[in-house]
């Protein structure tokens, strides 16, 4: 038990140093994944403040231009990456090894984490320099918790599309495409999400990132505390603890899924 | 317990069926084999017999449908992360690994699949480096290397974990001859010298499995059709005589010697540079040749050269089926 908990650590790293590793050897994607969401995040701002909307507004979008950089990483970077793992052949490798499926996914994850949050960093500080954005941010270790708890929600829900991408083709793409679009819309990345009809709302209460974004934004641009956003926290916390385990199940039911059909290691479909 | 345990590799009446909306296919029909330890054994047949279908359930990749599978005395059905930690599979034509990192890099990452410790990857990954002949790509990035190195490095992450029993499907596809024969070579030291480990091979490479294995499966449309060494194999063929014809034509019929009589049966290759047709053609006695030879002239087919030929893997493929593996690829 506890030779395989090890065996699965070296995993978890090994995975998350490629991520790491491959990120840093190619400047020019570094480049462009900070540049291009600054110039989104740069659209909004001029929006608000030609609409003249109030200065709280740019704080808004700054942190949901930094935000929704790591459910590009869980879309991407880390679910769809089954599919990829699959159409280059080292998922055939991973499925030979004797290892938690898991631990490949959280070593991903981890990884994707460490590229996405120095990204998310250099945004948010290019964005509050050059629009001032006014931050105020009176429980920092709030700000944390509800950051820490928003991330490890996201990339659960991660691992659970993971289960899907294993088994998809061609499809892979559009699915990921239709994850994307409806999330930075029902989640409020660039508008407040009180907003909407209550059914979208309802909606959006499905997504951990409309909670963790809400709870984030709450803590950094009005300086509310724990005591006003507790009931995120406690979604989350909720998210997290089902999450995690249905992605356990999923993972093992498609895998099993995949080997009764013979469509875990075919690829070109 | 059906299964004896000096066997590493077991399998009995092992069937597997692939439905789709259009078609159902019966990948493997009743396979049952027994491979024992030490043991180099090859699984030959053209492109679609089963040969992949029956590695990936060995290797827990895939559920058979019926029948059942022991590989190192474990169920790959029931106990698949126990045979996990013994084997390793090794896919020719496959990119092995992350291609923006070295050779080096990726091989490490791989050895962390298996638990190895730091120290103990590095030292295994300079010595199969060295010993495959490629120390000098430590560095280089995996996206960069040539198809022969890119399946050597293939092949050494295959043998980091030392595993005891190793999968090989089709590890020279593509490969030039002389970087086949030498990954050949260094796959039997390593069965039989270095790991005492056992192989399990398959191939559509006639000399690839002739040259290795120490026992043969022949396999058709799912079917092993014949399980021996390569040796014994073609001995069963001295009986008969195999004749080597070229004529002046690529788009001769030569279907009539489906129903001769006589005429076990024959292969053909096509060669639109020349505009030749090389033939192969087995037959009970000589007297059956020369009919065929009448039959060619009656096509006004002109009859470049005549070989009598020793029976090769191949000759054994076309006794069982009556046909080549040209034609089935073709088919």
């Amino acid at each position: 038990m506890h030779e395989q908990l090890v065996h699965n650590l070296k995993v978890v790293y090994a995975r998350l140093w490629v991520r790491v590793k491959g990120e840093f050897r190619e400047p020019e994607w570094i480049a462009a994944d900070l540049v291009i969401p600054l110039l989104t995040l740069s659209a909004y701002v001029y929006l608000y403040k030609m609409l003249n909307a109030p200065s709280e507004f740019t704080g808004f979008v700054i942190i949901g231009g930094t935000m929704i950089a790591f459910w590009a990483n869980v879309l991407w970077n880390m679910s769809a990456q089954f599919y990829w793992e699959k159409e280059t052949g080292t998922l055939e490798i991973y499925l030979v090894a004797p290892i938690s499926r898991m631990a490949i996914l959280l070593g991903m994850a981890l990884g994707g984490i460490v590229n996405t949050t120095l990204r998310a960093v250099v945004i948010l500080v290019a964005g509050t320099f050059i629009f001032q954005a006014p931050l105020v941010i009176n429980e920092p270790l709030t700000a944390l918790l509800m950051f820490f708890l928003t991330i490890t929600a996201l990339y659960a829900l991660g691992m659970l599309f993971a289960s899907l991408f294993m088994l998809y083709g061609r499809e892979a793409w559009h699915t990921a495409s239709l994850l994307q679009e409806p999330v930075y819309f029902l989640s409020g990345s660039y508008f407040p999400t009180n907003s909407l009809p209550f059914f979208v709302q309802l909606l959006a209460s499905f997504i951990p990132l409309t909670f963790g974004l809400d709870g984030i934004r709450r803590v950094i641009v009005q300086g509310e505390g724990i005591a006003n956003i507790w009931l995120n926290l406690v979604a989350l916390v909720i998210f997290i603890v089902v999450l995690f385990p249905l992605a356990k199940f999923a993972l093992n039911y498609m895998e099993n899924l995949g080997k009764k059909e013979g469509r875990l290691t075919l690829r070109w479909q | 317990m059906w299964f004896k345990l000096q066997y590493c590799i077991e399998t009995k009446d092992l069937v597997r069926i692939f439905k789709s909306k259009d078609q159902t296919v019966k990948a493997l029909d009743n396979v049952s084999v027994s491979i024992g330890e030490g043991e180099i054994f090859g699984l030959l047949g053209p492109n679609g017999a089963g040969k992949t279908t029956f590695i990936k359930i060995l290797t827990t990749l895939l559920l058979p449908t019926s029948g059942e599978a022991h590989v190192g005395g474990f169920n790959v059905a029931k106990e698949s992360n126990k045979v996990r930690k013994i084997i390793s599979l090794v896919s020719g034509g496959e990119t092995p690994g992350y291609g923006i990192l070295s050779v080096s890099e990726n091989l490490w990452f791989f050895s962390q699949l298996y638990g190895l410790s730091s120290s103990t990857a590095k030292e295994e990954i300079k010595r199969l480096m060295t010993d495959l002949n490629f120390e000098e790509y430590a560095k280089t990035r995996m996206s960069r290397l040539s198809t022969g190195y890119k399946q050597r490095l293939n092949l050494a992450r295959g043998l980091l974990n030392n595993p005891k029993i190793l999968f090989l499907d089709e590890p020279t596809l593509g490969l030039d001859v002389l970087t086949s024969k030498k990954m050949r070579g260094y796959i039997v030291d390593w069965a039989k010298k270095e790991r005492k480990g056992t192989v399990l091979l398959t191939t559509h490479y006639m000399a690839e499995a002739d040259e290795m294995c120490d026992r043969v499966a022949i396999i058709d449309r799912g079917r092993i059709l014949a399980c021996d060494s390569p040796l014994t194999l073609k001995e069963k063929l001295k009986e008969n005589v195999i004749m080597r014809v070229e004529v002046s034509s690529v788009q001769a019929d030569f279907s009539f010697m489906e129903k001769m009589t006589g005429v076990i049966g024959f292969s053909q290759t096509r060669s639109i540079q020349t505009d030749t047709t090389t033939l192969k053609v087995m037959v009970r006695d000589e007297s059956i040749f020369s009919k065929v030879l009448a039959k060619l002239e009656e096509q006004k087919l002109k009859i470049l050269s005549i070989n009598k030929a020793e029976p090769t893997l191949e000759d054994v493929y076309i006794s069982l089926v009556g046909r080549g593996f040209e034609e089935e690829a073709g088919s």
